[in-house]
């Protein structure tokens, strides 16, 4: 098997987070009611934990240090 | 009566010298420059020995020792190779190929004479 | 005014703006400037998931479920977190295997498989029909409504009209015909696009822009921000519960979570997205940042989705605006022309950026993986006949196109109006869902086999079919009704979308449910059951273990056989036309160190080249039968390929090392070996010339020493014979002597130690001379000698003693050889006048017996002389030619001899042309390149 790198190894976390995140029971939590600065809660949430996501899978994916090799000239 | 003998050799000035020296010593001398010539002047004189060079154009001298020894009324020729090349390999071959005497040019006339008187007369 | 031609001028406008974009990419990828080859572009260009569906679709479906159009964004942003994992070996896989389409990486990988990768062609078109016809239904809904403009009026029940009178027809048409001008320009070997590419992005763009600017109207223009238009929303009691709950009910839980594997599947699966992501991907280090800004790309294109959603419904309370068409009729009814302009544009931006990279996708897969299959298998005499195949290759995918987008159209009149945007778009989802165990199976599972493949994929298909695809047409009338109530035996437990009595999820789930499950057992059971064929495990280990295998020519590890490169190159040019084919064949050549494509080495590399190539134009499946064609090939068995992928695993995984350290050891032991047996080489021809040379002295001394030894002994011998043997003695020393000397010049000459005198020459002089010296020769044998030295000045750069030397050799050897009193010999010279370009020449002619062929090239070995019995055993060494060609060589000339046995010999040297200004050494190389 392949080893996995490190970025991969922090990326897939970040995938079970965001599964967890997205999903029952954890959005079911936010379907209380309410507004935060006059948005929806569930809304809010949803779109915040996203733009978080982006914003950490942005951050690992920029750190170069592990990069499997490039493949070979082609052709 | 004359002893007879055959001289083979494809340098022309050795001819010369070997049948000098071996009309001195009172033989019959034939020669002959190539092997198919020597094969010749054998049928046709039936000398009782052969000084016979190796490396010669046509046939060689192994190859003509062969033929000597495998024709039967030949049997009784005797026949003395003469070569400049002179390791151990190629003189086994020469007696191997039926030679009575293998000697190494250049040689000493007086060697040469003696084996030849030795080898006449031992017949 | 918002009229017709206003409209579709405006559409024209913007197609052709499109066409130009992509004519420029592709002309700048033909210059070598690619414009796309940056991770920006290639995000853009994986957007173009982002189609009608979202552009109209998500805020109809906003509309009706709140945050339920969620999913469908959230997943392929999840699914991008796992791409450096998944993708760089999709990627990987593709480009080193010249993969360019789903269907033949999932042929390629069962063992290049043309009936598998047949079945997931039709399986994708099957499947992506309605996502078609979704776009077209969206283009020509906003066509309809534009046209009404001012008044907002929802279009007529589709397949009310005629055919003819039925724009979505005109649509589908014209989207076919910009489709083939787009992407069926020329054939590449890799099926690479990147002017198309360009065009996608800039729709892209446009889409962004567009859906952003009517979120802003609505937002900011109709309301006063986010928090307004939530606050009204709120006093709607139905809208409030819309804001605060995942819509769903019981079964939200499972529809959200299938909503979320759906769309992280199709984002990698939908022939576009893999055309995109995969096969336009210029460069994989654009992964690392497309992994988040495509996400963003997401974020920011649903921004605005839920602010005019509710927009819409606090716009239109009555509910007689389709919430679909939202994004069009909010400026439409607040009299904003440019904008609901600006709106169409962007929704037929998103429609053609899908029907373009979709059906290019596709078309490609029918010709590969069914059209070629077919004709290679049925019409092969025909098919054999024609010259140009890539013609015939352009025409069926252009053929194919113009064929989906009539399969859209007709599904669209057919089935178009039961479902919402959203509902036609999770049909197709569903469907390249089924892709995804074989697909991913087949990168990480080696055990994974054909027949396992094609158990999945027909189980998962079937399932599909009945549960999803059938219910759509019977909900449309085109199936009888009972259908519904009770499958298709009238048996409750067959219900299509209540499988076996499973209540409790909506359509898709409990579809995506069954299928994949039927789907993934019969995969994994049917290849746990047989042991795959040898092809298949050499596919399944390249595949598997993409990033182990040494880069570029991994697979002809499992090939054997033998090919001729010239039935490979003519192959490969019937598909690809000559000049690409020169072109990819002349860079590997010379990448491999040969001049020239005929003299490649016909081996499995080779093969494997030709084949690779030749699947990025016809498919893997295809590229192997036609290269099967032409190569002589010998199966491997299945225990060899094991053997080859044990072995090869095993020192991979353990010693690597060990295998390099081995190998330059053995490197040096070859070396040693070699250089041992140069030594020994050497060391033979030393004791062979020692032979030769002491047989030699051998010779002249045994006449000396039995004419001394005579003299000698002969006291009385008369005067006559003692001066004639004297003369003997004094000529054979004097052989003995020069053959002492040409021993010591050939010893000299062959370690480099003989001293040069270079000097420019008149040849004309030097022959003189050389005559001169061999004068007494002629006069001793009576032979006549006759001259022609031309008037041109032959000037060359020699030693004059040296030449000299040869000249004489090659004199007294002429005399030596012609008949005494008779003998002619001529020499002559001859000068560019006489033909000899840049040269000078020199021919010494004589009417000897002349030289048999076959012994031509030996005269100029050492000690072997020519000359027949006839005239006996000729004078000298046989040392003089060897020694004149090594000399004529060290000039940078030739020597050779050119006659027919009875014609006499002619000795020819060819000196290369001392001219002014011109040095010496020039003039060596320019005579070396001619005489080759």
């Amino acid at each position: 098997m392949m080893k996995a790198s490190l970025t991969g190894q922090r990326l897939v976390v970040l995938f079970f987070l965001g599964l967890v995140a997205f999903n029952f029971p954890v959005l079911g939590l936010f379907e209380k009611g309410g507004t935060v600065f006059g948005v929806p809660v569930l809304y809010a949430y949803a779109y915040g934990a996203w733009a978080a996501l982006i914003f950490a899978m942005a951050r690992v994916a920029g750190r170069r240090d592990d990069v499997p090799p490039a493949s070979g000239p082609r052709g | 009566m004359t002893r007879t003998i055959l001289i083979v050799d494809d340098e022309p000035n050795i001819l010369i010298s070997l049948e000098f020296l071996m009309k001195r010593e009172g033989f019959q001398v034939y020669t002959a420059g190539d092997g198919e010539e020597a094969l010749e002047r054998i049928a046709q004189h039936r000398p009782e020995m052969v000084l016979l060079d190796v490396m010669m154009p046509k046939k060689n001298g192994y190859e003509v020792c062969q033929i000597i020894r495998g024709t039967p009324e030949w049997q009784d020729t005797k026949v003395i190779m003469i070569s400049a090349k002179g390791r151990d390999t190629e003189m086994a071959k020469g007696l191997a190929m039926g030679a009575n005497a293998y000697m190494t040019k250049p040689f000493s006339t007086k060697d040469l004479v003696a084996k030849v008187k030795e080898m006449l007369e031992a017949a | 005014m918002l009229q017709g031609w206003v409209i579709v001028l405006a559409s024209l406008a913007y197609l052709t703006a499109l066409f130009a974009v992509a004519y420029w990419g592709d002309w700048r990828a033909e210059q070598g400037r690619s414009i796309i080859a940056n991770p920006y572009i290639y995000t853009l260009s994986i957007a173009v998931y982002c189609t009608t569906w979202t552009y109209y679709g998500s805020v109809g479906r906003a509309a009706g479920s709140g945050i339920g159009f969620l999913p469908i964004y959230l997943g392929p942003t999840l699914v991008f977190s796992l791409w450096w994992l998944v993708m760089l070996k999709m990627l990987r896989i593709s480009k080193t295997y010249r993969i360019t389409s789903i269907a033949d990486f999932v042929a390629s990988r069962y063992g290049k498989s043309q009936l598998l990768g047949g079945l997931v062609t039709i399986i994708a078109v099957i499947g992506v029909v309605p996502y078609i016809a979704l776009q077209l239904k969206a283009v020509s809904n906003s066509f309809t409504i534009l046209l009404n403009y001012p008044d907002i009026v929802m279009p007529a029940k589709v397949g009310a009209g005629l055919f003819l009178e039925d724009n979505t027809l005109y649509i589908a048409l014209l989207l076919a015909a910009f489709t083939i001008l787009f992407g069926t320009r020329h054939l590449d070997a890799t099926e690479r696009h990147e002017g198309m590419v360009a065009a996608i992005a800039m729709d892209s763009v446009l889409k962004l822009v567009a859906f952003t600017a009517i979120g802003l109207f609505v937002t900011y223009g109709l309301y006063d921000g986010f928090g307004d238009i939530f606050r009204r929303a709120q006093a709607v009691p139905a809208l409030k519960e819309l804001m605060n709950v995942v819509p769903g009910g019981g079964q939200r839980g499972s529809s959200w979570l299938s909503l979320t594997i759906l769309s992280m599947l199709a984002v990698m699966l939908l022939p576009r997205q893999f055309q995109v992501g995969v096969v336009e991907n210029v460069n994989e280090n654009h992964l690392r940042k497309a992994i988040w800004l495509f996400p963003l790309y997401l974020l920011a294109i649903n921004l605005f989705v839920l602010p005019i959603a509710f927009g819409g419904m606090l716009s239109f309370p009555g509910g007689d605006v389709d919430a679909d068409t939202f994004v069009l009729a909010l400026p439409m009814a607040h009299k904003q022309e440019g904008l609901a302009l600006l709106a169409f544009l962007g929704g037929l931006s998103a429609a053609t950026g899908m029907v373009i990279v979709e059906t290019i996708a596709l078309s490609t897969m029918v010709c590969n993986d069914l059209a070629m299959p077919f004709l290679l298998n049925r019409r092969w005499e025909w098919l054999n006949q024609q010259k140009d195949l890539s013609e015939i290759l352009l025409t069926i995918r252009r053929s194919a196109i113009a064929a989906i987008l009539l399969l859209g159209y007709a599904y669209f009149r057919l089935a178009g109006e039961a479902y919402a945007l959203v509902g036609i778009g999770l049909i197709s989802f569903t469907a390249v869902a089924q892709f995804a165990p074989i697909v991913f199976g087949g990168m990480f599972w080696k055990q994974g086999s054909r027949n396992g493949a094609l158990a999945g994929l027909l189980a998962g298909f079937s399932v599909w079919l009945y549960t999803l695809l059938l219910p759509s047409f019977a909900r449309s009338g085109w199936l009888p009704g009972n259908f519904m109530q009770g499958g298709i035996f009238g048996l409750e437990l067959l219900h299509p979308q209540h499988l076996f009595g499973l209540v409790g999820l909506d359509e898709t789930t409990h579809c995506l449910f069954w299928s994949l499950l039927a789907n993934i057992s019969a995969y994994m059971v049917v290849s746990l059951m047989g042991r795959p064929g040898a092809a298949e495990a050499g596919q399944a280990s390249l595949f598997v273990d993409v990033f182990q295998h040494t880069q570029g020519f991994a697979g002809s590890r499992f090939w054997r056989g033998s090919a001729d490169p010239r039935e490979l190159v003519a192959l490969t040019s019937r598909f690809l036309g000559p000049e690409r084919t020169q072109q990819a064949f002349g860079s590997y050549a010379r990448q491999r160190g040969v001049s020239s494509v005929g003299l490649l080495q016909p081996d499995a590399d080779l093969v494997h080249f030709a084949e690779t190539l030749l699947a990025g134009a016809i498919g893997s499946a295809s590229a192997r039968v036609m290269v099967a064609s032409v190569v002589k090939e010998e199966p491997l068995g299945l225990d060899e390929v094991m053997n080859i992928l044990d072995e090869a695993s095993q020192v991979r995984a353990y010693s690597r090392q060990l295998e390099r350290k081995s190998r330059e050891l053995e490197e040096a032991t070859q070396e040693l070996r070699e250089a041992n047996e140069r030594l020994r080489e050497l060391d033979r021809m030393k004791d062979e010339f020692l032979s030769t040379v002491s047989h030699e002295l051998r010779t002249p001394l045994t006449s000396i020493r039995a004419f001394s030894e005579i003299l000698l002994q002969s006291p009385d011998m008369s005067v006559i014979d003692r001066q004639n043997f004297l003369g003997i003695i004094t000529k054979e020393t004097e052989r003995l002597t020069r053959l002492i000397n040409q021993v010591l010049d050939m010893a000299k000459l062959e370690s480099g130690r003989t001293e040069w005198r270079m000097e420019r020459l008149d040849v004309r002089q030097v022959i003189e001379e050389a005559i001169a010296a061999a004068s007494s020769l002629f006069s001793d044998r009576q032979v006549s000698l006759e001259t022609r030295l031309a008037g041109a000045v032959a000037e060359v750069e020699a030693d004059r003693d040296k030449l000299i030397q040869v000249l004489l050799n090659l004199l007294s050897n002429a005399v030596k050889f012609v008949p005494s009193g008779s003998g002619e010999v001529a020499v002559y010279l001859l000068t560019e006048r006489d033909g000899a370009k840049n040269s000078v020449r020199v021919e010494v002619r004589d009417n000897g017996p002349g030289i048999p062929r076959e012994d031509q090239g030996m005269i100029f070995e050492k000690f072997r002389q020519g000359g027949d019995s006839l005239t006996g055993k000729p004078q000298g060494t046989g040392l003089g030619l060897p020694i004149s060609r090594q000399i004529m060589e060290h000039f940078g000339g030739r020597l050779w001899v050119d006659s027919e046995p009875g014609e006499g010999a002619c000795f020819i040297l060819e000196l290369p042309r001392a001219d002014t200004g011109d040095n010496g050494r020039n003039e060596k190389t320019k005579t070396e390149e001619e005489d080759e």
